[in-house]
C-alpha cells in the first residue's frame, strides 16, 4: 500500500506493516520529553498512578529551559521537582542551567532526536524535529506521563497536506517567511490534526536551521506534526551527531494527500504576523507605520546560529534605534559559544543589544524581556497572542531574524531594503 | 449518567490556550491556584463569577497554541462542566480527556446558545438541551477509543489497567 512517510514512520512505530489515516495506534517512542513548565504537572500524574520506574532513562529528556534561570520561586520549585525526579530515576538526559538549550533546539544539536524517530513531547513546538525527518507531536503533561512508564503513545494517524514550493525564494526570505506565508493563507486551523509535509526545491534549498524553523510553526497552523524528508543537506546534519541510528523514509510516489498546495516560491515576500493570530500576516514593507519599543531575537523558532548571523548581518556597524530594546537570545549554549567565536557578539553589544543567556523567557512573558501595557514587539518568536509577552494591552509582531534587526534599527516595521541593507564584515 | 447542569459562557473562535491561562501563571500547578485565573485574558470577570457546574462554549479551534495542561485543569478547577464548540485543538482535545474534563462538539449547540442561557448536558447520550429556550441539540458521540479511556478515568488509570491486564 502506498504511503507518505508519515504513515510510514507510525507503521514502524506501531509495528504494522502498513497504517492510513484514521487508524488508532499505540505506537512506541524513541524519545519524549517535558520541560520545567509541563514536567511537573507530569511527575504529579506519574507518582499519582502509582507507578515506581520509568520506561527506559535514556529515552526521556527533561529541559529546565522555560523560567530558567530561574525567575522566581515557584518556578525554582518546578525545576528543584524535575532535577529530584531526575535524580531518583536516573534520567541520563536531564539538562540544567549552563548546559541547557532551549528545547526544540538543543535536541537536534545534541543528536537526541533523529531521521525515522517518532517523538512525544510535553510542548507544541515538539513538531519542530519534523525537519529531520521524524514524526513529532506535541502532547500535554498526562501524556508525557503515560510515555515516561510505558515509552507508547496512542496516536490517531493524521491525513497529510503537502506544501510544495517551486522557484528560487527572494533576497532575506527565509523559513519564517515562509511559514508564516502558509499560515496566512491556510489560518490557525488549516491543518487542524493534519500532517504537513514540505515539499520542492525552494525547501530543498534550505540549511537545516530554516526547516527547524518551517516544522517548529506546523502548530501555528494547528498541524499535528510537521516533516520534510530527509537530504544530504538532512544526512550532513546528522552525520556524527545523531546517537541512534537514522530510518529515512519518503513519500511514495502514488501515496494519497489530502490537500496538496503549489506555491512558487518567488512569490513569498518578508512577512510579518500582525496581533493577535499567526495568520493575521502582511507583508513586512507594508507595516513602516509601526513603532516598536522591543526586539526579540530568539527562541526554539529562530535562535540558531544561522538566524543570529542574519541579524548582525543587518546590525553591523548600525545603532539600535534609541526608543527600541533589543534582546538577543542564542537557543543553546554550543550556539552561544559559536556567535561568541564568530564576534557576532561584537556586533550586537556595538549595536547596543543585550545578549542573554539561553532561555525560552520572553517568548511566553515568562521573565528577561516581559512588554508593558501599550508596548509592541517584533519578535522572531512563534505567537502574538493576546498577552503573550506580557500585558494583554501589548502587541506582538511576529517575524524572521533579518526583520527584526531592521525593525530594531528603524525603530518601526521594516525590511532590511530599508535601512540601507545588509553589511558583510 | 445524570445531566450536567449550568449557565453558558460563550467565546468567538480561535480562543488560544494563553488566553485560558496566562503563561504568566505557569509557575503555579494547582487546580486551585490556576482557577483564580482561568480566562483572565479573555473575560477578566470569568473567574470571579463562573460558577460550579457552569458551561464554556465557544466558536472554532478552542485551545490552541500552547500544549500546556495547566488550560484544562484551570477549567476544570473553577468548576467547569463541560466545554461545548465547533472544533478544539488536537492538544487540547487531549488533554481535557486526559485530565477528565469532558469536552464535546457541537456546532449547531454553540450556534443555538447565548451567554447566560441555562444548559444540561448528557454525556452518555450527547444531548445537549438550552432551558432557556427550549432547543434540542445532540454533540457528535465520543469514539470508542475515547470512552474507554474516559471510563478508565483518565490516561493514566487506563495504562495502569492495560498493564495490569498484561
Amino acid at each position: 500500500m502506498a504511503m507518505t512517510m508519515t504513515e510510514k514512520i507510525l507503521a514502524r512505530a506501531a509495528g504494522e506493516e502498513s497504517v492510513a489515516p484514521g487508524d488508532l495506534i499505540m505506537a512506541k517512542l524513541d524519545l519524549c520529553l517535558g520541560n520545567d513548565v509541563t514536567a511537573g504537572v507530569a511527575i504529579d500524574e506519574f507518582e499519582k498512578a502509582g507507578f515506581d520506574h520509568v520506561f527506559d532513562p535514556e529515552r526521556i529528556a527533561l529541559t529546565a529551559d522555560h523560567f530558567t534561570p530561574n525567575k522566581d520561586i515557584k518556578s525554582a520549585g518546578l525545576v528543584a521537582q524535575m532535577r529530584a525526579f531526575s535524580r531518583k530515576h536516573g534520567i541520563v538526559h536531564f539538562y540544567d542551567v549552563g548546559r541547557v538549550g532551549v528545547e526544540h533546539a538543543f535536541l537536534p544539536e545534541q543528536g537526541l532526536v533523529g531521521p525515522g524517530d517518532v517523538i512525544l513531547g510535553a510542548d507544541s513546538h515538539t513538531c519542530t524535529y519534523g525537519a529531520l525527518g521524524a514524526f513529532a507531536s506535541g502532547v500535554g503533561s498526562t501524556d508525557l506521563a503515560g510515555a515516561m512508564a510505558t515509552g507508547e503513545a496512542w496516536f490517531r494517524v493524521p491525513e497529510t497536506h503537502q506544501f510544495d514550493f517551486e522557484g528560487t525564494l527572494g533576497r532575506y526570505v527565509t523559513g519564517k517567511d515562509i511559514i508564516l506565508f502558509i499560515i496566512g493563507q491556510i489560518g490557525v486551523d488549516g491543518a487542524l490534526y493534519k500532517a504537513m509535509e514540505f515539499t520542492g526545491p525552494a525547501i530543498r534549498s534550505l540549511s537545516m536551521d530554516s526547516r527547524f524553523t518551517i516544522c517548529n510553526m506546523a502548530i501555528e497552523a494547528g498541524g499535528k506534526s510537521g516533516i520534510i524528508a530527509a537530504d544530504d543537506i538532512t544526512k550532513a546534519y546528522v552525520e556524527g551527531r545523531f546517537r541512534r541510528t537514522p530510518i529515512y523514509y519518503t513519500t511514495d510516489a502514488d501515496a494519497v494527500y489530502e490537500k496538496v498546495y503549489r506555491r512558487k516560491a518567488d512569490e513569498i515576500p518578508l512577512m510579518v504576523a500582525k496581533p493577535h493570530l499567526p495568520s493575521n500576516t502582511q507583508p513586512a514593507d507594508e507595516l513602516n507605520s509601526v513603532k516598536i519599543d522591543q526586539v526579540v531575537i530568539g527562541s526554539c523558532t529562530n535562535g540558531r546560529i544561522e538566524d543570529l548571523r542574519q541579524a548582525a548581518e543587518i546590525l553591523r556597524g548600525r545603532k539600535v534605534h534609541k526608543d527600541v530594546r533589543c534582546l538577543v537570545i542564542p537557543a543553546t549554549q554550543a550556539i552561544w559559544k559559536q556567535a561568541n567565536d564568530e564576534g557576532l557578539f561584537d556586533v550586537f553589544i556595538e549595536a547596543e543589544a543585550a545578549v542573554s543567556t539561553p532561555t525560552c523567557g520572553p517568548c511566553l512573558g515568562g521573565h528577561m524581556g516581559v512588554l508593558a501595557e501599550g508596548e509592541r514587539a517584533v519578535s522572531t518568536t512563534n505567537r502574538n497572542f493576546v498577552g503573550r509577552m506580557g500585558h494583554p494591552g501589548s502587541e506582538v509582531y511576529l517575524a524572521g531574524p533579518y526583520v527584526a534587526a531592521a525593525s530594531a534599527v528603524a525603530g518601526y516595521v521594516a525590511t532590511p531594503d530599508q535601512i540601507g541593507g545588509r553589511r558583510q564584515p | 449518567m445524570t445531566a450536567l447542569r449550568g449557565r453558558a459562557w460563550t467565546f468567538g473562535r480561535d480562543i488560544d490556550t494563553d488566553l485560558i491561562i496566562p503563561a504568566r501563571y505557569l509557575n503555579m500547578k494547582t487546580a486551585a491556584e490556576l482557577a483564580q485565573h482561568v480566562m483572565e485574558d479573555a473575560d477578566p470577570t470569568f473567574a470571579g463569577k463562573v460558577q460550579p457546574g457552569d458551561i464554556v462554549v465557544a466558536k472554532e479551534n478552542f485551545g490552541c497554541g500552547s500544549s500546556r495542561e495547566h488550560a484544562p485543569i484551570a477549567l476544570k478547577g473553577a468548576g467547569v462542566s463541560v466545554v461545548i464548540a465547533k472544533s478544539y485543538a488536537r492538544i487540547f482535545y487531549r488533554n481535557s480527556f486526559n485530565t477528565g474534563l469532558p469536552i464535546l462538539v457541537a456546532p449547531e449547540a454553540v450556534d443555538g446558545i447565548s451567554k447566560g442561557d441555562e444548559l444540561t448536558v448528557d454525556l452518555a447520550t450527547g444531548e445537549i438541551n438550552n432551558l432557556t429556550t427550549g432547543a434540542k441539540y445532540r454533540a457528535q458521540p465520543l469514539p470508542p477509543f475515547m470512552r474507554e479511556l474516559v471510563d478508565a478515568g483518565g490516561l493514566l488509570p487506563y495504562l495502569k489497567t492495560r498493564a495490569a491486564a498484561g
